[in-house]
């Protein structure tokens, strides 16, 4: 019965992506559903073929759902090698502006790249990580199989659905002009069906959780997945044009529209690229050290704290703007005081080693997972610092502001979710081990150089072209034109691209590890992942 | 019990007694000195709030202790430089521009503050270096080569006023002909031949020259003189300098000839004061091709 009423959506679906891709106003917009009457057409005739056959008669309640894992691992390792090699191209667009080739003008040039970038590595990337690695979690931890059968499939697939519309999107000129929340109405409101199944997916398996307690990732997964829900929605009100274009108006205007943006964006960081992995560390980083917990109630108290102080930072973005200066001062003393609420995290991570240091020694993965800890004590100490609004007078608008970001996406939010596909590849392909752990030393020390490359050039980058800005004469004129700040980059730029080439190139040797894994590994006794509580 | 190894060892502390996928947790205290220090931060913050415009109300914020404003701060700051400024800057207002040499002291404030104004409006199109760009037709101001008088009231007239906008009547004006509406390809192709020589390069086709020379003369010397030397009164471009404004290969001046060229510049008469305008137009004088 269920497969008539999808026959009946999918049907209607097409017909009307197909009646929307005639009357188009846009490009991207055609281009969109064209892509929408494909998925739904394939979907209406794979659904026609199984309707009214006879079901698989496996009673699969008592197993884990993890094919879907599976897949959000395939998808995780790949499109972040996308993402990283689009950060690498237009890393040397900066460099050498030759690169924004004459014929790719409005498709591929720096503008048009730079989105699919973020988007890519934050979101198809880190998003599928998170995904992938909160729906293994709450399954292990909760000992239950995933709540609402295939509807974890539809959020998989469903999200890919948003990144290919997305970075499709962004190279046919289709975007909202928000940094970070980029995709234009249709796309955002399909997001926000997708997120809600996520939420939903993830607390039914809480609800039905066989365990007394709810496990401290699992907080943290939650408390991403509600307010990215939250962050989503509001800063993406917009009325469409045309129910046929991709255009829409903001709600908000003005500085209101810059608090509500960067309200949202800071929070994307504190609540995706935070509380999220947060969540991931501490599954991962106990498992594979094989000791407990450092402290339960530092747990407790840095998750509240974090949770509740984060989401009032966004501020810091805005100083020396048209916010007024009670925000700012707002913005600035919510950052400083939200230091040591997101060192509770670090400190939990580190200290879980207490007993295990030796691990650091003779497992590439735990060190690939401490100093992702490491980068996040790093970028959450220099983040309250340059929210300071002295040193953000000097570092705002510089490059010393994307060095922060990437020591944070390389070194903390890579590294974690890289230290995880090494965990769970083995696991949820039943391989006794790695195909090589020599190659994920490889792939460690490529990182970390690449990382420490990136950070560093954009640190001297970013503090020199803050200064060269403010610079002025005996008389009070400027010294330096915009111009001469650029020039005097462009060194710099180059060895943040060959950071960026390094990083890549780890990735790289990840993803042939991962295969051969698969491929090669030797597979461990077949034992039924089954789900029984720990105790 | 789970049939997982457990993670515990000799001499550890206690733990919670949970116990989730063979995670189990310690019952550590918080680390003091992360405790303080975050005590520390709550009361330092707190205390700032007081200090500063901080806590949102109905109409208003709380002001803070301190009175600080920002948007004051920069008005302080701007007031200060602009006082400072304010003699020398009605001396040079004052002055007869040409004579702003004889006097050191104001002459190289003048060219400071020049500079200054060039690297924030001038720079774009002109270059940081004042080189222009010829593939765009941004005139190279390092040269001695000037379109419309290189002295210093020829150049404070064109900062002023600009050249072929339409916001002031007094903005420098002239037009070329588009000579592809008038000659045919070939005819085109002979002047452009000719006046490839007039600089002292080697024609693309010598052969067309001759009758190129006679359509020059009857067509282009009324503004760019017999000899291709220019006109500065009508800025009308010397053609026989082997500098060119927009490129003197023959795919270049082909163009040039069949759709003429009309470049603009904004006049800065109410974009900057009278001030910055003299001294701007003393810094590009002094560059190198001042006259």
């Amino acid at each position: 019965m269920l497969n008539y009423l999808k026959l009946i959506v999918l049907g209607l679906i097409t017909l009307f992506a197909m009646m929307a891709a005639s009357y188009a106003r846009d490009l991207a917009y055609q281009v969109h559903a064209l892509i929408v009457m494909l998925v739904a057409a394939g979907l209406f005739l794979w659904t026609l073929r199984r309707t009214d056959e006879p079901a698989a008669g496996r009673d699969l309640s008592l197993e884990y759902n993890d094919g879907v894992i599976r897949a959000g691992v395939i998808a995780t390792a790949g499109w972040g090698v996308v993402g990283f090699l689009v950060g690498v191209v237009i890393a040397f667009q900066l460099a050498f502006p030759a690169l924004n080739f004459e014929w790719a003008q409005g498709y591929l040039n720096f503008g048009r790249l730079r989105p699919l970038h973020t988007s890519a590595v934050i979101f198809a990337f880190g998003g599928n990580a998170l995904i992938a690695t909160s729906l293994y979690v709450v399954q292990r931890t909760s000992a239950a199989r995933l709540w609402g059968g295939n509807l974890a499939w539809f959020v998989f697939w469903g999200y890919q659905l948003v990144i290919v519309l997305a970075a499709t999107g962004y190279i046919l000129g289709s975007t909202h002009a928000k940094e970070y929340a980029e995709p234009e109405w249709y796309v955002d409101w399909w997001l926000t069906i997708v997120w809600v199944a996520y939420l939903a997916v993830f607390l039914g398996t809480i609800v039905k959780r066989k365990e007394p307690h709810i496990y401290v990732a699992n907080w943290f997964f939650l408390s991403f997945i509600v307010t990215v829900a939250m962050l989503h929605v509001v800063n993406n009100l917009a009325i469409p044009v045309s129910i046929f274009g991709s255009k829409s108006v903001q709600v908000f205007s003005g500085v209101q529209d810059a608090m509500v943006q960067w309200w949202y964006g800071h929070n994307a960081v504190g609540f995706f690229l935070t509380a999220g992995f947060l969540g991931m560390m501490y599954y991962f980083i106990p498992k594979q050290a094989e000791r407990p917990v450092f402290s339960y109630k530092l747990s407790i108290i840095h998750f509240w704290a974090l949770i509740f102080i984060y989401i009032w930072a966004g501020p810091h973005h805005l100083h020396y703007t048209a916010l007024p200066d009670w925000a700012s001062t707002l913005g600035m003393v919510f950052s400083i005081v939200l230091w040591m609420p997101s060192w509770g995290g670090m400190i939990n991570g580190l200290m879980t080693l207490s007993g295990a240091w030796d691990k650091l020694r003779t497992d590439p993965v735990i060190r690939m997972m401490v100093i992702s800890v490491g980068f996040y004590g790093m970028s959450t100490f220099e983040g309250p610092m340059m929210s300071i609004k002295a040193v953000n007078s000097l570092s705002h608008y510089t490059d010393w502001t994307i060095g922060h970001v990437h020591s944070g996406a390389l070194g903390w939010n890579g590294m974690i979710t890289f230290g995880a596909l090494y965990f769970l590849v083995p696991v949820l392909w039943k391989r006794e081990r790695l195909y090589s752990l020599s190659l994920v030393s490889w792939h460690f020390w490529l990182a970390t150089i690449g990382i420490v490359l990136y950070a560093a050039s954009m640190w001297v980058t970013g503090i020199m072209e803050g200064l060269m800005w403010r610079e002025v004469d005996a008389n009070g004129f400027l010294v330096n034109s915009f111009a001469d700040t650029v020039a005097a980059k462009f060194p710099m730029y180059v060895v943040r691209g060959l950071g960026g080439v390094l990083f890549l190139a780890g990735a790289v040797i990840m993803c042939y590890n991962l295969w051969m894994t698969v491929k090669r590994a030797p597979a461990k006794e077949a034992s039924l992942a089954t789900a029984v509580p720990a105790e | 019990m789970s049939n997982k190894p457990s993670q515990l060892q000799k001499g550890d502390p206690t733990t919670t007694g949970h116990e989730w996928d063979g995670i189990q947790e310690f019952n550590n205290p918080l680390p003091r000195w992360w405790l303080w220090t975050f005590y520390a931060c709550i009361a330092w913050g707190i205390g700032y709030t007081i200090a500063y415009p901080a806590w949102p109300g109905i109409s208003a914020a709380t002001p803070g202790l301190l009175g600080y404003s920002s948007r004051a701060e920069v008005a302080e700051e701007i007031a200060a430089v602009e006082t400072r400024n304010a003699p020398v800057n009605e001396r040079l207002e004052g002055v007869e521009l040409a004579s702003v040499g004889d006097d050191a002291e104001l002459y190289s404030y003048a060219v400071s503050s020049g500079a200054a104004v060039f690297r924030t409006w001038c720079a774009q199109c002109h270059g940081s270096g004042a080189g222009g760009v010829q593939a765009s037709g941004y005139p190279n101001l390092l040269d001695d080569d000037w379109l419309w008088g290189g002295d210093i009231d020829a150049i404070h007239q064109t900062i002023a006023y600009g050249i072929r906008n339409e916001e002031y009547d007094d903005a420098r004006y002239s037009a070329m002909p588009a000579y592809g509406d008038m000659f045919t390809a070939e005819e085109i192709s002979q002047v452009v031949n000719f006046v490839q020589t007039l600089s002292g390069g080697t024609a693309n086709d010598p052969a067309q020259v001759e009758a190129g020379s006679v359509l020059y003369a009857d067509n282009c010397a009324a503004c760019h003189g017999e000899a291709g030397e220019g006109d500065i009164t009508q800025g009308a471009p010397n053609l026989a300098d082997a500098i060119w404004l927009y490129g003197g290969d023959y795919a270049a001046l082909t163009y040039t000839v069949t759709n003429a060229r009309f470049g603009i510049m904004p006049g800065w008469q109410d974009r900057l004061s009278e001030a910055e305008i003299r001294a701007v137009a003393l810094y590009v004088h002094q560059l190198g091709g001042g006259q």
